[in-house]
């Protein structure tokens, strides 16, 4: 055989396993790698009072409700099954508003079902356009 | 292709169209880049969530780009100079580092002054950042290797592998948001349903795009050339295989 062809053979070998064992890696550490779980993965899974988790999910329509004079907020999340309440103290980013998707940081009260958010992230989706086509779409 | 490659291995047939290319090349990008920098900055509507901020995409997502590209340039390079021993493409990998680790960079930082006011942190540790970070860090780790050895060929085999490997990383950072769930957006161009930013925010994105390409390749075939032209004076750094 070829020397080139012998170094190619070992190349496509080199590379299979390298592949497998990133996809393995990768496979196994699924859970840890998302970002956020959705609230009914939320729901039929074992988390425990005092662990930090994050949630993800739109804000539901005129479920925001201000208290303490602004400084808390109280709203709900949804992936279109199940819905979770959050309540959070602090500042929120600029992209916060009904509709939009979030991400929130913190644990969740099993006793009161009510998910205490110590930090509120905003997602934005991959659509980009004008604010003029934007309306023109909403009508 | 094998034919192709054979006959442009060859550093004097190389040189030969890479001259007259280069300056091309950088009067373009130069040209390009400003144009697209006008249209980015002056003449592209504001987003209708993220009002002008997302003026901010017309730098991170070129450089980001570009950052995949030349490493997948560098990968294809590295495994064409492990299987056919070609040493002109060791030295188009080895001098395209440097810009990608600029590159890189640049998406990273554009990227964290961005995250700040749109979703609220500089930083997460979500499958895309890191990924990216990750891809930055075998750009560090090549530039490195590049760096340290100056009189043995096992230098240049620790690099062309260092780049193989890390080639796995590209598709990784690509399909991270499609995977698993993130904080970053999915993909909005290259997807299934088509493009989803308006064509006032293309064109601008392309453009800086374009001028980008042409920079690195500006910059890379000044580098290549007076890589070879060290080499044949005989005092070049870095030495590739006996």
């Amino acid at each position: 055989m070829k020397l080139k062809y012998k170094r190619f053979n070992f190349l496509i070998i080199f590379i299979l396993a390298i592949a497998s064992t990133i996809f393995f890696v990768l496979k196994a550490l699924e859970e840890k790698i998302v970002f956020f779980y959705s609230p009914t993965e939320i729901l039929n899974k074992d988390v425990k009072l005092n662990d930090t988790i994050r949630v993800g999910g739109l804000v539901v329509d005129n479920s925001i409700v201000y208290d303490n004079g602004g400084l808390e907020v109280f709203f709900a999340i949804t992936d279109e099954k199940n819905s979770l309440n959050i309540s959070y103290k602090g500042i929120l980013p600029d992209l916060f508003r009904e509709g939009q998707g979030i991400v929130a940081e913190g644990n969740i009260d099993t006793a009161k079902n009510i998910f205490l958010a110590q930090k509120v992230l905003a997602k934005h989706d991959e659509n980009y356009m004008p604010p003029e086509i934007e309306k023109m779409i909403r009508n | 292709m094998l034919r192709y490659l054979h006959k442009y291995a060859n550093p004097v047939r190389f040189l030969s169209i890479a001259r007259p290319m280069r300056k091309a090349m950088g009067l373009l990008s130069l040209f390009i880049i400003l144009v697209g920098l006008v249209f980015a900055l002056f003449f592209s509507p504001p987003d209708y969530q993220q009002k002008e901020t997302v003026r901010i995409m017309y730098i991170h997502v070129p450089a980001a780009w570009m950052s995949l590209m030349i490493y997948a340039f560098i990968s294809f390079s590295s495994i064409v100079f492990l299987v056919w021993k070609f040493p002109l493409f060791l030295i188009l990998a080895k001098e395209s580092v440097t810009v990608g680790v600029i590159f890189t960079f640049s998406a990273l930082f554009t990227g964290s002054l961005w995250g700040k006011p749109t979703w609220g942190t500089y930083w997460v540790w979500d499958a895309r950042l890191t990924s990216f970070l990750i891809l930055f860090f075998i750009y560090l780790g090549l530039k490195l290797i590049k760096e340290s050895f100056s009189h043995s060929s096992k230098g240049d085999y620790a690099f062309a592998y260092l780049a193989l490997i890390g080639g796995f990383n590209l598709p990784i950072i690509k399909f991270s948001v499609d995977w698993w769930n993130t904080l970053h957006q999915p993909a909005s161009i290259i997807r299934t349903g088509g493009v989803s930013i308006s064509n006032e925010m293309l064109i601008p994105l392309f453009l800086m795009a374009t001028g980008f390409l042409f920079l690195f390749i500006y910059i890379l075939l000044v580098s290549v050339e007076i890589n070879l032209k060290k080499r044949k004076m005989g005092y070049s750094k870095d030495k590739i295989i006996n």
